[in-house]
């Protein structure tokens, strides 16, 4: 690892970004436009006294969501460009490693996505009046996570797709399932063996847990620390698949 | 030194910059490159000439060590191709100009300057040498077909390789530009850089120390442009080959017939 190429990669992929205008429009803004209609999908609910708000519950969970899906697409994206165009090839002909190059990435969109759930978390507690126990600053922190996890799947993923249309098609595949089972639409525990088991080992769950702990909770727990800790085990086990998947040589 | 009775200069190690030993390629189902043996001299601009599809790309990929090899082996700067300590000393310009399209130029050459701890100032003078001063600031992608490969170059050129290896670099290229980067390959090869530099466009061989023609993946010959047209019977370097091509022909099933420098 060299400190000063992957520093490099990360001013060179903000540096692309800066450059699209809409993109960055696209990553800011529509999660908490999002979020907003979330808020008004729930707006006329009777609650009995005493009962959370449904935007408290799946506002927060969105928070996190929002970050893992867009940071996924980017990634893919951009990353398969980078192998397409022949620059990935090019740059494995110079000194640097794989892994100033995958952290690099890894480091700049997780900057994009801090200043996504800024504004989305910002959005959800003064606007809509999110309501939960915790800090603001932990669900940042679980959405930053989220985020680089997204970043790491993209990564990954890119190595599967040949055209930008196949990656796109990898959401479906990669995604979806995990925000279907992550415990949004059905409590994990109310859900089929066969379905929890799958929950059990898909890394948007910890981080839906991770939530729900914030949400319940004044002071961070140890199952917060633990939810976190695995998220980021999982992100390096993939970061290091991504990497592999980054040949010098081909035939 | 003790003088042999052999008529060429001694070949020492040092002064051999890339050197292929029986190298085949096959890509796909494909024998791309068969059997190649040769080497380049090194601070020359050594020129590889052939008709597309000859294998041109393919050799130049086996040189930077991106290439899988079916058998043989490649050196270069005395370590086997691909070496990581390689990294540092080997330029590589691709076909298709590989740069970032949504970077500025300086952008694009001040990134793959980092790779070489090289700043600012190498970056502005590789701009300088590629005559894109007044395009440093804009977007890349906004640029001429042949400002982009001018941009890759220039990207190789920030890190001051030992060996630059340039596939089809002039393509696009106005005949004024053209020769301001022949002339800059030249002052390059005389301060010492090796260059191996690809083209199908036979005049270019005028401007070689050194010449490697293939075809069909085989060596016909490596030989100077001067015994080129001499072996060719025509000034004429386009010429000059097609008669050379039409004399192996002619040769059934005979090996590359290689002449040794004098």
């Amino acid at each position: 690892m060299n400190l000063l190429m992957l520093l490099a990669t990360t001013r060179r992929v903000l540096d692309q970004l800066r450059h699209d205008h809409r993109s960055i429009a696209l990553i800011l803004v529509v999660p908490a436009l999002l979020l907003t209609a979330v808020y008004f999908l729930y707006e006329n609910e009777t609650l009995p006294p005493g009962v959370p708000r449904t935007f408290d519950r799946v506002g927060l969970m969105m928070l996190a969501i929002f970050p893992f899906v867009v940071m996924f697409l980017v990634t893919s994206i951009t990353m398969l460009r980078e192998r397409t165009s022949g620059t990935l090839e090019r740059l494995l002909t110079t000194p640097i490693h794989k892994a100033d190059l995958l952290f690099g990435y890894g480091l700049a969109f997780s900057i994009m996505a801090a200043l996504q759930s800024l504004v989305a978390t910002a959005v959800a507690y003064w606007i809509f009046g999110l309501d939960i126990q915790g800090s603001p600053g932990l669900v940042v922190m679980i959405a930053v996570i989220n985020a680089v996890l997204g970043v790491a799947l993209g990564l990954l993923c890119s190595a599967f797709a040949r055209t930008e249309f196949q990656a796109v098609q990898f959401m479906p595949v990669v995604v979806v399932p995990q925000i279907l089972l992550c415990g949004l639409f059905v409590a994990r525990e109310r859900m089929n063996e066969a379905l929890e088991a799958v929950s059990n080992v898909l890394p948007l769950t910890f981080s839906v847990d991770a939530l729900q702990e914030i949400a319940a909770n004044t002071e961070p727990t140890d199952q917060l620390w633990m939810d976190a800790g695995v998220i980021v085990a999982i992100v390096l086990a993939v970061l290091v698949l991504a990497s592999l998947t980054l040949r010098r040589r081909t035939a | 030194m003790s003088h042999s009775a052999a008529t060429a200069p001694a070949v020492t190690e040092a002064s051999i910059a890339v050197a292929a030993t029986t190298l085949h390629v096959i890509r796909g189902k494909v024998p791309v490159l068969r059997g190649l043996d040769f080497a380049v001299q090194a601070g020359e601009i050594t020129g590889l000439l052939g008709p597309s599809g000859s294998g041109k790309t393919t050799l130049m990929r086996a040189i930077m060590g991106v290439q899988v090899l079916t058998s043989g082996l490649v050196q270069v700067l005395g370590l086997p191709a691909g070496h990581p300590d390689l990294r540092h000393r080997v330029g590589y310009v691709t076909q298709s100009p590989s740069v970032y399209p949504d970077l500025t130029v300086e952008a694009n050459v001040r990134y793959f300057g980092a790779m070489h701890r090289k700043g600012r100032t190498e970056a502005a003078e590789a701009i300088a040498a590629v005559g894109l001063e007044p395009q440093a600031r804009q977007k890349t992608g906004d640029l001429s077909g042949g400002q982009l490969s001018r941009v890759s170059l220039a990207c190789a050129l920030v890190a001051r390789p030992s060996l630059l290896v340039l596939d089809e670099p002039t393509v696009g290229l106005d005949p004024v530009l053209r020769a301001d980067l022949w002339d800059r390959f030249r002052s390059m090869a005389a301060s010492g850089t090796t260059l191996l530099v690809s083209s199908h466009v036979m005049e270019e061989a005028s401007h070689c120390g050194s010449l490697l023609l293939l075809r069909e993946g085989k060596l016909l010959a490596q030989l100077t442009p001067a015994e080129l047209s001499q072996r060719g019977h025509s000034a004429d370097l386009e010429k000059a080959f097609l008669h050379i091509i039409q004399d192996t022909a002619e040769v059934p099933s005979g090996s590359p017939e290689r002449t040794v420098r004098s």
